[in-house]
């Protein structure tokens, strides 16, 4: 039993159990009990609204921020006991761009490569792909970078060492929608290299490219599992509403009384009922006819990352 | 150490990015140490004396000729009443009124004595002191030279005067740049020091960079070295710039040992830096440290003895001046540059500056480290 713990944990390359973390002298609960664990080479997501707790987990990873409670390990290390092994061997991006702006983009590579006593020369194969983008503007300065090249940049930084562990926070927030994609097929092809990914979001349509998710709330995780497993354990049937007045169509269904859940998502709105019935849509219909929306299209539909997590989030704790 | 030489690398590579930085490194105590110490004189030169006099007599006329050759004073008004004369004060358009009463010279003549009125602004206390005493001695220098009393000497046996002559040591003209000029270079020397490298520091944190640099294996006395060691060499180079001003533009070459004069630099160099940098473990953005340096500076700098002597300050402010770092090095440099004393002499300054040093240094590091 002992021997079959411990290669569990050489495999996973980071775990945290119980980590508890309180900012203004315990006033304010960042962190609640979260537990989970990356297995290695795994791309792993933190899904979560802004003010969810995920940075300070990342914090606490790259062991700038001490837990009240718990532990961590990285890499098969303690966070608090072999804080200088982890630092050696992880990558981090932090959410905010975090390199010297007045540098060039070289000169930054340079300079992080060197502290970590290696080349960019030595790395250049995990690199290149990323590095390719960029170079053009090697005598750049990185202040002078659209977002979509500080972001690569900062990827580079983070890689230059060849980590074992990649943690990054937000990496994809500020970016434009064809420098997110570009970013998740660069991670795709990191994975494949070995490399275990952390990476936190507060995109949900993010959720689906990682290989397992976890949704957080309040600085509790309220499931950990693959999106698909989450989209799976939806337990009732999910319907989209249209209208031409959707905000009274809205109103209109959370006045009944057979609506358990009903909020905007995209040009739909999507509800759950208290009780299913097999004509369900029928009566959907008729109830919006009743209030006057004779144009209502009501169909049902499979649910997504974003239905489970607000149900998730609705459910009493 | 392989680590800091990147770091060190990098400190430099931005700084001279920074071609205002450079600018403000250089340019600014220089061109302040050629302008500041012509504007901070303490010589009281032209004192506007307005005059009333009621005698219009030859004597009257002569004491008024007297002062007005003087060269200490500018004649800006002769009125015939004290009331319009003192709306010149008023005004602010005289320092001084010199009232010379009616029967002045008769007075003189007849009864030997006369009284004059001297009324002064003293808004500005040491013009009105200093010229209030220069208006003292002419009237002195005009009394002894009156026909009556130099005939009256004649007859009588010379009262015993004690003459006194003086002369000024390691100043002989007591002029006020040889005071002031090492001053300013010592305090320009601080808000380099102090503030450029209070501001680096927090300029990582309000960036963020820190937040990169803390997951990487650079120790933290290796960031602090990586930030100290390039403030320190500029510091250095303006100390070097500064004694070059000073022999090109006033002629000041330091009497004692230059040497010595570097090692107090270094060591205060230090000292300093610690502070910028325990000013930086305080504040989280550039703003609360350029203010709280800018507190501290302004506490420095009137405290120090660069302005008013720290033997007549009132006790509780010599306390707190001797507190101030600044106040032994000012002292040193003065010794140094215009006294020529030797290691013996400010040896116990070099203890004060090095006490500095650890403190500051000390507490910064001590304080960093909690931080986080």
């Amino acid at each position: 039993m002992i021997q079959s713990l411990s290669i569990i944990n050489r495999q996973l390359s980071i775990k945290c159990e119980n980590i508890t973390k309180t900012y203004n002298k315990g006033e304010l609960l960042a962190v609640d009990d979260v537990s989970f664990a990356v297995e290695k080479g795994e791309l792993f997501g933190l899904i979560g609204p802004d003010g969810a707790g995920k940075t300070s987990i990342f914090r606490i990873l790259t062991t700038v921020l001490l837990a009240d409670k718990g532990t961590a390990t990285v890499a098969g290390f303690d966070v608090v006991d072999d804080y200088r092994a982890i630092r050696n061997r992880v990558g981090y991006m932090p959410g905010k761009f975090s390199l010297y702006q007045d540098l060039t983009i070289k000169e930054n590579l340079e300079f992080f490569a060197t502290v970590f006593g290696t080349t960019i020369e030595e790395n250049y194969e995990l690199i290149k792909d990323i590095y390719d983008q960029i170079k053009p503007f090697n005598n750049r300065r990185a202040g002078k970078l659209s977002g979509g090249m500080k972001q690569k940049l900062a990827l580079c930084c983070a890689l230059i060492h060849k980590p074992e562990v990649l943690l990054l926070d937000e990496p994809t927030t500020g970016v434009d929608v064809v420098s997110r994609k570009e970013f998740w097929d660069m991670l795709k092809k990191l994975k494949q290299q070995g490399i275990t990914i952390l990476v936190s979001t507060p995109y949900m349509d993010e959720a689906n490219l990682c290989e397992r998710i976890a949704l957080i709330q309040n600085g509790k995780i309220l499931s950990v599992d693959t999106p698909q497993n989450i989209i799976k354990a939806f337990p009732v049937s999910l319907y989209a509403a249209k209208a031409d007045n959707i905000y009274k169509l809205l109103t209109d269904f959370r006045k009944s009384d057979f609506v358990a859940s009903a909020y905007a998502s995209g040009e739909y709105m999507h509800l759950t009922l208290k009780e299913d019935k097999p004509d369900s849509i029928r009566m959907l219909t008729q109830y919006a006819a009743q209030h006057g929306h004779s144009d209502a299209e009501i169909k049902k539909i499979t649910p997504g990352i974003e239905d489970s997590f607000i149900r998730l989030m609705q459910q009493p704790n | 150490m392989n680590r800091l030489t990147f770091l060190l690398r990098k400190e430099f590579r931005q700084i001279f990015r920074d071609k205002i930085i450079i600018i403000m490194m250089f340019a600014m105590p220089t061109v302040q140490l050629i302008i500041l110490p012509l504007a901070m004189d303490f010589d009281v030169k032209s004192v506007n004396l307005s005059v009333v006099d009621h005698d219009h007599s030859t004597y009257s006329q002569q004491l008024i000729t007297k002062i007005a050759s003087s060269g200490y004073f500018k004649m800006v008004g002769a009125e015939a009443s004290y009331r319009d004369a003192l709306t010149y004060i008023e005004k602010g358009k005289t320092d001084l009124i010199l009232e010379i009463p009616a029967g002045f010279e008769r007075n003189l003549v007849r009864e030997g004595a006369q009284k004059i009125g001297i009324s002064a602004d003293a808004i500005n206390g040491t013009k009105a002191a200093i010229g209030g005493n220069y208006l003292n001695t002419v009237i002195a220098s005009f009394n002894a030279g009156l026909g009556i009393n130099v005939t009256a000497n004649l007859t009588s046996p010379p009262a015993s005067i004690i003459d006194i002559t003086w002369s000024n040591w390691f100043n002989p003209l007591a002029e006020y740049k040889y005071y002031v000029v090492p001053g300013v270079l010592v305090l320009l020397l601080t808000m380099i020091g102090g503030f450029l490298s209070a501001l680096n520091i927090v300029k990582e944190k309000e960036t963020g960079t820190i937040e990169q640099i803390n997951v990487t294996p650079i120790k933290k006395w290796q960031f602090i070295a990586g930030k100290l060691i390039p403030f320190w060499i500029m510091g250095m180079i303006v100390f070097t710039l500064g004694l070059l001003v000073c022999r090109i533009v006033y002629g000041i070459t330091p009497e004692g040992s230059i040497p010595l004069l570097y090692l107090f630099a270094a060591i205060y160099l230090i000292a300093l830096l610690g502070f910028g940098l325990l000013i930086s473990t305080y504040s989280n953005s550039q703003i609360q440290a350029m203010f709280t340096a800018f507190f501290f500076m302004m506490i420095f700098m009137l405290m120090s003895g660069l302005f008013t002597p720290v033997e007549s300050m009132p006790l509780w402010a010599r306390s707190i001046a001797n507190l101030v770092p600044i106040t032994h090095f000012i002292k040193v440099v003065r010794m140094i540059v215009l006294k020529g004393s030797g290691f013996s002499d400010v040896q116990p300054e070099l203890l004060y500056i090095i006490g500095f040093a650890i403190i500051l240094n000390g507490w910064a590091i001590w304080n960093y480290r909690k931080t986080s």
